[in-house]
């Protein structure tokens, strides 16, 4: 007698993984950090024509305790980062990251000074959607292939991402700029708008590892 | 290309001549923009006696250039203020100039408080200090940053300060 | 040299004793400032007394590029600055270029880009009203207006092939001319817009909760109007009536019959209800425009070797060919005086002028922007002292602070 018939119908067996990854992939509370153009265009999606809801992400929530996904629409500047990495680490886990846009993932048109050559140098991103902005339809189904990914690799206790502790994109762009030419920001990290190193834990490891072709005594 | 000054402003220009002595080098324009030239150490006073006895009330616009590399140029930086007179529509653009190696000028920010951020970003992206400012900090740019990245000898795509964070990896947070 | 920040947060001289002030920290990511501005406000109970506005979380970079990119590849480049009005940018650019370069535009082209300069007042507009309003916590108003920015979204992709950054304005002309379906489709918007617009109204206007968060909050008298260098509507709101459509009138704008909305009480409600009127007299000028548009070619004549070839004499044609190649070789392009010059268009949200210097090249030597945000947002402090928290919403969404412009 198989499984299902002594059940009956209102039962149904399955793993606990997949189940919770179901529940959660079909509720993503996004939080949108929508620095530029791509976040007008991720408004336009959470509004009447394209609506986001159909999906189960139109949550938007400011607040970053209370959001397991991030959007991040829009170019991303030096003065930013600290600020990004401080509120992807405040966003609770389970969490997955989508880069909105050509500028969040590799800087697109602005290749200068101020603006970082993609959020992936510093932060794990788990979907990227191109375009300069991205159409609504292209974030929609950004949304669908990260419930997919979800569905696929989820765990309930979230391990699958203990094993991954090591940087994932591209290495800093440090070698670009010869050295006797680089100026890494001498100021006190403490006391300006940067995050602190070290301050979360085994950061300051990563640290030195993505940064070893600048300048080391900054960094102490 | 000159075109002629209205009578209005050649009266004006005359009057500034005869209250600051060669003070206003030049009068030029291009284009319907009417440009007078003047003196560094006499710039503030100048604008001074342009908004009170000229009309001219408002201060449209403040910004510089770093002529290093501008053909035949003299000065370093020049900075440009493009004043308006709201009643009868009137525009005018005051250029002056600063050089190397401690570019100054005096700030007009007690003449017009719209200048206060416009000559923050100046001092920001040029590194010209601006004398009597209330309050001369960067804008754009954080407080740490070194150099003055308008200027031409900065490098389009900077000297590293774009790679210099933290990096985050997936298994902490 | 250079004050740190924390000394400038410490509050004025005559209240510095009272210990009971605090500190709060307003953004750099909060729903209110829409992208990212950070406001550290010094706080009395919940009273305002003082707010350093720290900016340039978006500080992209945008004047460096205008001098390593020539005249046409830079408007790709301006879209982004402004970006809930893109082409309003695109012609403010190339209206400096064509004042530096001397190029006369034909009527038609005049015509198309006074119809796009006024949807694009339309766009701007209702996302600062529907954003207003949201923050507020009128979140229909937000819908209406979405749904209304979707079918001008629509009208750019017919018309450039882009919905949101079209890039559509070139030296002397535009990247293509318009053609008869998207005028049928740009008259069919303007039938119904009067009807949304209304909706929008009707939601607002009688709004108790909205008219108690706007009438009298961040109140802008007309001196420091014209002391703070404010423009467009936020001025127009405060009695200062300047509009260079009417008093500088550039492109084809004398053309037209149109009104200059002003106020007299330069409050928050002003400021919305003077952006609800501008919306009517756009759509006033929009169909006088596209009613007369004139025949003929949309770029100014080719001789000049200044404008781009069209396609088909790229294609078809030696002269056609060697004229496209000379504009887009790096030792060509275009002969501009080595002059400089300073043009300022009237965009949705104020003065947008570029001084562009000049050094005898295609590309500018400097492209200076003149951003109407930096000058509003430098408003803040002001306009917020004496009120309580809650009225910051209001205030940063009727000055409609678009951040990438503010930083470039
Ligand atoms: S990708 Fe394009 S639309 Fe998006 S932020 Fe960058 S410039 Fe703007």
């Amino acid at each position: 007698m198989a499984l299902e018939d002594f059940l009956g119908d209102n039962i149904f067996v399955t793993k606990l993984n997949d189940i919770a990854s179901w529940c959660r992939k079909n509720s993503l509370w996004p939080m949108p950090f929508a620095t530029a153009c791509c976040g007008i265009e991720l408004m336009a999606t959470g509004a009447s024509k394209h609506d986001i809801a159909r999906f189960g992400a139109e949550a938007f929530r400011f607040s970053p305790r209370q959001c397991d996904l991030m959007i991040v629409a829009g170019r991303v500047v030096m003065k930013m980062v600290p600020v990004l990495q401080r509120i992807w680490l405040q966003m609770p886990e389970p969490k997955w990251c989508i880069s909105m846009g050509a500028c969040a993932s590799s800087g697109g048109v602005f290749d200068t000074y101020s603006v970082v050559q993609g959020i992936d140098r510093f932060l794990p991103v788990d979907v990227y959607i191109p375009g300069c902005p991205p159409r609504p339809e292209q974030l929609l189904q950004a949304v669908i292939d990260l419930q997919d990914k979800i569905q696929r690799t989820g765990t309930v206790l979230g391990s699958e991402f203990d094993r991954r502790i090591r940087p994932e994109g591209p290495r800093p762009l440090a070698l670009e700029v010869p050295q006797e030419l680089q100026i890494v920001a001498p100021g006190n990290y403490a006391s300006s708008n940067r995050l602190v190193p070290g301050s979360c834990h085994n950061s300051q490891a990563n640290l030195l590892q993505g940064l070893s072709g600048l300048k080391g005594e900054n960094l102490s | 290309m000159s075109e002629e000054f209205p009578p209005v402003l050649q009266a004006l220009a005359e009057a500034v001549s005869a209250e600051f002595p060669g003070r206003l080098l030049s009068r030029t324009s291009f284009r319907g923009n009417l440009r007078f030239h003047v003196c560094p150490d006499k710039a503030h006073e100048i604008l001074k006696y342009l908004k009170t006895r000229g009309g001219f009330g408002m201060l449209v616009e403040l910004s510089a250039a770093d002529y290093l590399q501008y053909p035949d140029a003299e000065d370093r930086y020049g900075v440009w203020y493009c004043l308006l007179d709201v009643e009868n529509g009137r525009r005018l653009i005051v250029k002056t100039k600063a050089n190397d190696p401690d570019p100054t000028l005096d700030s007009v920010v007690d003449l017009w408080e719209g200048a206060n951020w416009m000559e923050r970003e100046v001092y920001d992206m040029y590194g010209i200090v601006f004398r009597n400012h209330p309050d001369l900090r960067r804008i754009l740019l954080p407080d740490e940053f070194v150099g003055h990245p308008l200027r031409r000898d900065y490098p389009m795509r900077g000297k590293g300060e774009r790679h210099n964070f933290p990096v985050l990896t997936r298994a902490e947070g | 040299m250079a004050l740190k920040l924390a000394d400038v947060i410490a509050p004025p001289a005559d209240v510095r004793e009272k210990d009971y002030l605090w500190t709060l920290n307003f953004g750099p990511q909060h729903p209110a400032t829409h992208t990212t501005l950070r406001i550290v406000l010094n706080l009395d109970g919940e009273v305002i007394v003082n707010s350093i506005p720290d900016i340039g979380f978006l500080h992209s970079g945008f004047e460096k590029l205008g001098e390593h990119l020539d005249f046409n590849q830079y408007v790709t480049i301006v879209d982004r600055m402004n970006y809930i009005s893109p082409v309003a940018n695109e012609i403010a650019w190339h209206h400096s270029v064509e004042t530096l370069l001397g190029i006369d535009l034909t009527p038609r082209c005049q015509y198309i880009r006074v119809i796009f300069s006024e949807l694009m007042r339309l766009h701007d507009h209702l996302l600062c009203v529907g954003a207003a309003a949201l923050d507020l916590g009128a979140f229909t108003a937000f819908l209406y207006a979405f749904n209304q920015r979707e079918k001008i979204n629509e009208l750019n992709e017919w018309a450039s092939g882009q919905r949101f950054h079209p890039s559509y304005t070139r030296v002397g002309g535009l990247q293509r001319d318009i053609d008869d379906v998207w005028i049928g489709k740009l008259r069919a918007f303007i039938k119904q817009f009067p009807s949304a617009l209304a909706d929008v109204t009707g939601l607002l206007n009688r709004n108790r909760i909205f008219l108690d968060r706007t009438r009298d909050i961040g109140i802008l008298t007309r001196e420091e109007a014209i002391n703070r260098s404010v423009t467009g509507p936020v001025a127009r709101a405060s009695g200062l009536v300047r509009d260079l459509r009417k008093d500088e009138p550039y492109l084809a704008y004398k053309d037209f019959d149109f009104k200059v909305v002003a106020a007299k009480e330069g409050d928050c409600l002003a400021r919305y209800l003077v952006r609800m009127e501008e919306m009517r007299e756009s759509i006033k000028i929009i169909s006088q425009a596209i009613e007369n548009l004139p025949s003929g070619p949309v770029n100014a004549s080719v001789d000049e070797r200044m404008v781009l070839p069209n396609q088909l004499s790229v294609y078809r044609s030696i002269e056609g060919l060697i004229h496209h190649f000379e504009l887009f070789m790096t030792n060509r392009k275009w002969k501009p005086p080595v002059e400089e010059v300073y043009a300022a268009t009237e965009s949705p949200n104020g003065e947008l002028g570029f001084y562009i210097v000049s050094d005898g090249t295609g590309t500018a030597y400097r492209a200076r922007t003149r951003p109407p945000s930096l000058v509003h947002f430098a408003l803040f402090n002001h306009l917020a002292q004496g009120h309580t928290i809650s009225e910051v919403a209001p205030i940063l969404g009727s000055l409609n602070i678009i951040a990438a412009e503010l930083d470039r």
